[in-house]
């Protein structure tokens, strides 16, 4: 097994997925000329590999999900990348009224097998173009939200989404593409829905996904060397939920800690906080915590954007306190 | 056309007259709910259109759609049963009037978000083009979705691909109860093609064989690799917006000019004229669509609602396990199957 990029894992994914099916389009802005392939670089070289297949298209973000979706419609397979997920914003009424909607309000006769493709993340970018949705996004019924962690996940769940019946929204996030992890050479396929344990540990569960996967991690590392044992679960996919390896964890550790990059309010942490102490009351010795960015809208200035984004020294403390029973 | 086709086209323009004000009536004796965007004067467009389109041909509209449900060949039952919100309907009840569908006539079903559905349109015809289908998509909307971004997003991209999409505008001269020169800098819509170098024509949309012509001279152009075009029919809606408007804000006067052009006595004269058709066959036709609209109505009422349990269906492709339902899961969380594992495996 290689050692690969997340980007690289992206863009293997893409390829197998365009080899194997010709109905796999993959659209976005600045995808083909700029760059070589992308303002990320994930799709770099796929033109050349697929003529026609693989095309620039206006930036006008209504336009390529809901361009998507009529040619989703239409038996065609699209990827289409929104170039970064503040951007979805502009695309929100195709993504909510009419991509999530269709498969039900038409009452089964119209299928939207489509990947909606869109990187998270920050770095200096201020307010406007360091935001994350997934909270937003996973309340919608009739889409499921893939966001992995690792280049093996983010590549097998890449496929599973382009080959899905359903609308897919395929979370990224900018600081994971340099990410380098173990792929295999053969071809695999990851289930959407299905969690992960990432580590397993006896003293508390920490139940993460995306990013805030690495940087738990790396609090785990931390925390060992002190005798602390987390197991980190990777939620992977956030809609359907799967909280069963986040249960089965707290069955045995008896405290958990939800851990995100968003907003904290009406955060993404806060369901899976009252879903675990909904089927788990018994199993909890401590009150679930939550890790999250800070309220604000993100400012430029290094010291104010580190302060508001959660890293592992924010998940170590929070596991800290909880062990102290600070609570 | 010979004289059978023509004189379908009154019948259908007529079934759909009749329909609506049954509709209105149903709606008066709250059969019928929510809102109820009637077609009343605008038949000639639907009808017109679709006449000039082949049967395989992808049809996409905006909310007013009772006209080219029933122009595709889509029974009055399954209209009025949706309308009356029953499991018989075109969506069982799902999307009710703003929102009927039958793909397998290709009507890819009626939208509700002013402008949303045509990107959708642009898209249905790409599909088209990479399959080498030779299909064309008719789009309809009203004047006053030409002013929101998905117009100029899908118009633009449409040209710029020379997909072949037929955007077809019914200038009913208000959006809502506003007039089109006061939402409108342009108010002869087909000159906002000009913005986008796409080929536009302006018809007379009381006029059931100007827009069939016209269509077919754009589904031609379409299908020969030429590009889309927008079409601006210009009408009138003989009712408010729909039957939660009161009508307040027209003119009466203007109302009563465009009701003196209505397009369906113009086109039994047009058939009286040319001896296609005599007094009694356009009785006879007026009965007939009397008793098919009563046959309907007695269908919807005599249809059962949704079931209950069929309330989650279909929100994916295949069920989904752990979904909420009446905010509980559906039986206990099950474990996922035994996946190839990254390094670290689910248990360690
Ligand atoms: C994006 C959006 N904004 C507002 C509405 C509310 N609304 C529904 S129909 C309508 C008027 C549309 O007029 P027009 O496009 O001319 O179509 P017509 O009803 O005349 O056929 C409005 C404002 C909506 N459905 N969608
Ligand atoms: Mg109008």
């Amino acid at each position: 097994m290689a050692e690969i990029t997340y980007r690289e894992a992206l863009k293997r994914a893409l390829r197998e997925e365009m080899t194997r099916d010709p109905n796999v389009v993959i659209w976005g802005e600045d995808i083909v000329a700029y760059g070589g392939g992308g303002a990320y670089g994930v799709t770099a070289g796929l033109a050349k590999e697929f003529p026609g297949r693989v095309r620039d298209v206006p930036i006008a973000e209504e336009a390529i999900v809901g361009v998507g979706l009529g040619a989703a419609m239409g038996g065609i397979r699209p990827v289409c990348e929104l170039m970064t997920i503040n951007f979805a914003l502009v695309a929100w009424d195709q993504i909510v009224n009419h991509v999530a909607k269709q498969h039900h309000m038409f009452n089964r006769q119209i299928q939207a097998p489509m990947v909606i493709r869109s990187p998270a993340g920050w770095g200096r970018t201020a307010s406007t173009h360091s935001q994350t949705f997934e909270n937003w996004l996973a309340s919608i019924p009739g889409l499921k939200v893939v966001y992995p962690s690792t280049p093996y996940d983010a590549k097998g769940l890449l496929k599973a989404s382009i080959r899905d019946n359903d609308p897919v929204f395929f979370i990224e996030h900018l600081a994971l593409y340099g990410t380098k992890g173990e792929v295999p050479d053969e071809e695999y396929v990851l289930p959407i829905g299905v969690s992960e344990v990432k580590r397993p540990g006896r003293h508390l569960t920490v139940v993460t996904w995306g990013r805030m996967l690495v940087e738990t991690m790396k609090a785990a590392r931390t925390l060992e060397v002190e005798g602390i044992e987390l197991e980190v679960i990777d939620l992977r996919t956030l809609r359907p939920l799967d909280l069963a390896p986040a249960l089965e964890s707290i069955r045995k550790t008896n405290r958990a800690i939800v851990v995100e990059e968003g907003f904290r309010t009406v955060g993404l942490g806060a369901e899976i906080a009252a879903s675990i102490q909904e089927m788990a009351f018994n199993d909890l010795d401590a009150p679930i915590a939550r890790v999250a960015g800070l309220e604000v809208p993100m400012p430029y200035a290094r010291n104010l954007e580190r302060a508001t984004i959660p890293f592992a020294e924010d998940v170590i403390a929070a596991v800290r306190r909880m062990m102290e029973k600070k609570y | 056309m010979d004289r059978d086709k023509l004189v379908s086209l009154y019948r259908q323009m007529l079934l759909i007259r009749v329909f609506e004000d049954k509709s209105a009536e149903m709606y008066a004796r709250a059969k019928i709910g929510g809102f109820l965007h009637l077609y009343n004067g605008q038949e000639a467009i639907a009808v017109g259109a679709l006449s000039a389109l082949r049967p395989d041909d992808d049809l996409v509209t905006h909310y007013r759609d009772h006209g080219y449900a029933l122009a595709r060949g889509i029974s009055a039952r399954a209209v009025m049963a949706e309308l009356f919100g029953r499991e018989t309907g075109t969506t069982g009840g799902r999307g009710g009037s703003m929102h009927l569908a039958d793909v397998s006539k290709r009507f890819w079903g009626g939208y509700a978000i002013v402008g949303g559905h045509l990107p959708l349109a642009a898209g249905l015809a790409y599909a088209a083009q990479h399959h080498k289908t030779g299909r064309v998509v008719f789009c309809v909307m009203g004047d006053g979705s030409t002013n929101i971004g998905t117009f100029h997003a899908a118009l633009n991209w449409a040209q710029l691909w020379r997909l072949p999409v037929i955007f077809t505008v019914e200038n009913n001269q208000y959006a809502m109860g506003t007039v089109i020169d006061n939402h409108s800098a342009v108010t002869e819509i087909y000159r906002k093609a000009c913005a986008y170098d796409m080929h536009a024509e302006q018809v007379d949309g009381n006029d059931v064989l100007a827009v069939h012509e016209a269509v077919c001279r754009l589904a031609e152009r379409a299908r020969n690799g030429e590009g889309p075009a927008l079409l601006e029919a210009v009408t009138f809606r003989h009712r408010g917006h729909s039957m939660a408007d009161a009508d307040v804000q027209r003119p009466r006067s203007q109302v009563a000019e465009w009701k003196e052009r209505d397009p369906i006595p113009a086109f039994a004269e047009v058939l009286l004229e040319r001896k296609l058709a005599t007094p009694q066959d356009l009785e006879q036709i007026a009965r007939d669509v009397e008793a098919e609209v009563e046959d309907a109505v007695a269908f919807a009422d005599a249809s059962a609602e949704p079931a209950r349990e069929t309330l989650y269906e279909g929100i994916y492709a295949e069920a989904v396990s752990n979904m909420q339902i009446d905010g509980s899961l559906i039986g206990p969380p099950t474990l996922g199957p035994m996946i190839i594992k990254n390094g670290m495996g689910r248990h360690g």
